[in-house]
């Protein structure tokens, strides 16, 4: 085992050793009178990467938008450090301790850093405050140089950059990525992972991330949530959920299409794709 | 033809000469359809979000009255305003009939529809998961509202230019509650009608002349606003 490695599994125990942070109970929502989604209980530690996979249409975005408190839920309780949310008053307050990127950048017709200035300004945060932080979290999404630029001119991997940014400058306790990275390509996405992985760990972010690459799932997740037919099946680390799969659905997720191609090379060196 | 040029003639004179009644009825329809526009913007802006981010009883109802109050002939609006206004009638106490002030209503019943009708036009038009995102940065209700508008603030320029040409160029309901009174009522589009019916084409060459350049200027000024900073 590598250092690394080692790390990570420290990691790992001291993220299952922390205090709840994020507490779902009973969550069900409706659509059209549809049951889109029905979540017995879900705990976050706080700090912790939570990697939602599932097949299209199995309610990953659905539980993301309720944890986000953008969709009220029929039934069911969100906890934030231990306190209820209510869903009538202080939902502004309590939507001002989370961020959410959505898949689209959804960026403002405006300039980079008028975006990443946005959730401050709406927190009433004066421009004096504003400044060093928008500059801080433009320099560690490595947008700096695209400060004055106009989003609208923006390449993909730039515009998810500033979506980013414009999240985590408000220190979000929880953040809800709702498959970020799955407009990108493969190598703009890889950058962007690299890039954005060091600063989850660093910020002790709680996130939930919403993909249906499970190899993205496997890398960047402390705990893999499998969500299928509305159903949370499955939480549990990576190598747990690869090594015992909940039911026969779960393991047909994970399972390879085909085995690693035949030249030793490649095996040694095969990166998933 | 030798009517049109003669009357293109008296129109460069008057305008030279900086005729003072010219210059007077210009000033009047700048304010009386400049006043209107506002208002409209006003209402109408907010009002159209909201009918564009909300799901009701009656929303297909209503939607549908708007779009018809797009298309409504100035000379009907005339018609009621007067009716409303009129000494008899339900709001005649307030004396407004042959002010300016009818005349801004009357603009307004005109340019409301257009106003709101454009603006459901373009809140529609944006992402429906901006609404999200929004939220998600944590965004009050007005912050919402505001920040829809000002992403949609180009074709919301649309709606201006459209409501203000609207009224500016409206002679029916003006003439009617307004009643073109000399230093009082009479508007570039009113004096017009008037100097026709008296046979005095170059009088209202002139008021068309400054009509024309007028709605221009105005029109080229949110042009610029609209397209500022925009490469092609």
């Amino acid at each position: 085992m590598s250092a690394g490695q080692i790390e990570q599994v420290e990691r790992r125990a001291d993220v299952a050793n922390a205090t709840p942070h994020v507490e779902v109970r009973g969550l069900v929502v409706r659509r059209s009178g549809r049951v889109v989604l029905d979540v017995d209980g879900l705990e976050l530690r706080r700090g912790e990467i939570l990697a939602l996979v599932g097949p299209n249409g199995a309610g990953k975005s659905t539980l993301v938008t309720a944890l986000a408190l953008l969709e009220r839920p029929a039934a069911g309780t969100i906890l934030l450090d231990g306190e209820q949310v209510d869903w009538r008053r202080g939902l502004l307050a309590a939507r001002r301790r989370l961020a959410i990127v959505f898949q689209e950048p959804l960026l403002f017709d405006t300039t980079v850093a008028d975006n990443v200035a946005t959730g401050l300004k709406l927190r009433g945060i004066s421009g004096r405050e504003r400044e060093p932080l928008v500059a801080r979290w433009l320099d560690r999404l490595g947008i700096v140089h695209l400060a004055r630029r106009q989003a609208r001119t923006l390449s993909g991997g730039e515009a998810q950059r500033t979506s980013l940014a414009r999240a985590l400058v408000l220190a979000p306790e929880l953040l809800l990525l709702d498959e970020p990275f799955a407009a990108l390509d493969a190598p703009t996405r890889e950058a962007l992972t690299d890039d954005l992985l060091p600063l989850l760990r660093e910020t002790a972010t709680t996130t939930v991330l919403v993909t249906h690459d499970r190899d993205e799932a496997l890398e960047m997740g402390d705990r893999i949530g499998v969500i299928l037919d509305g159903r949370l099946v499955q939480v549990d680390r990576p190598e747990a959920v690869l090594a015992a799969p909940a039911n026969e659905a779960v393991a047909a997720f994970f399972r390879r299409r085909r085995p690693a191609a035949p030249r030793s090379d490649a095996i040694l060196h095969s990166s998933p794709t | 033809m030798d009517l049109f040029f003669e009357g293109l003639a008296r129109a460069v004179t008057l305008l030279l000469q900086g005729d003072r009644e010219l210059l007077r009825v210009t000033l009047l329809s700048l304010q009386v359809s400049g006043t209107a526009t506002i208002l409209c913007l006003l209402v109408g802006v907010p009002l159209g979000t909201a009918l564009a981010l909300t799901r009701f009883p009656g929303r297909g109802i209503a939607l549908g009255l708007v779009n018809t109050g797009m298309g409504l002939p100035p000379v009907v609006v005339g018609l009621i305003v007067s009716i409303m206004l009129w000494r008899t009638g339900p709001l005649g106490q307030l004396r407004l009939l042959y002010t300016p002030t009818a005349m801004v209503i009357a603009q307004c019943v005109i340019a409301l529809p257009i106003v709101v009708g454009l603006t459901v036009a373009a809140i529609q038009q944006l992402n429906p998961k901006l609404r999200l995102q929004i939220l998600g940065l944590g965004a009050s209700r007005m912050q919402l509202l505001w920040l829809l508008i000002r992403e949609a603030r180009l074709p919301l320029l649309a709606a201006v230019m459209a409501g203000f040409g609207a009224v500016i160029s409206e002679v029916g309901a003006s003439i009617m509650v307004g009643g073109n009174l000399l230093g009082q009522t009479r508007v570039l589009t009113t004096a017009t009608v008037m100097e026709v019916s008296k046979g005095e084409f170059g009088a209202a060459m002139a008021f068309s002349v400054v009509l024309l350049l007028l709605v221009y200027t105005v029109n080229a000024l949110l042009t610029w606003v609209q397209q500022r900073g925009r490469p092609l």
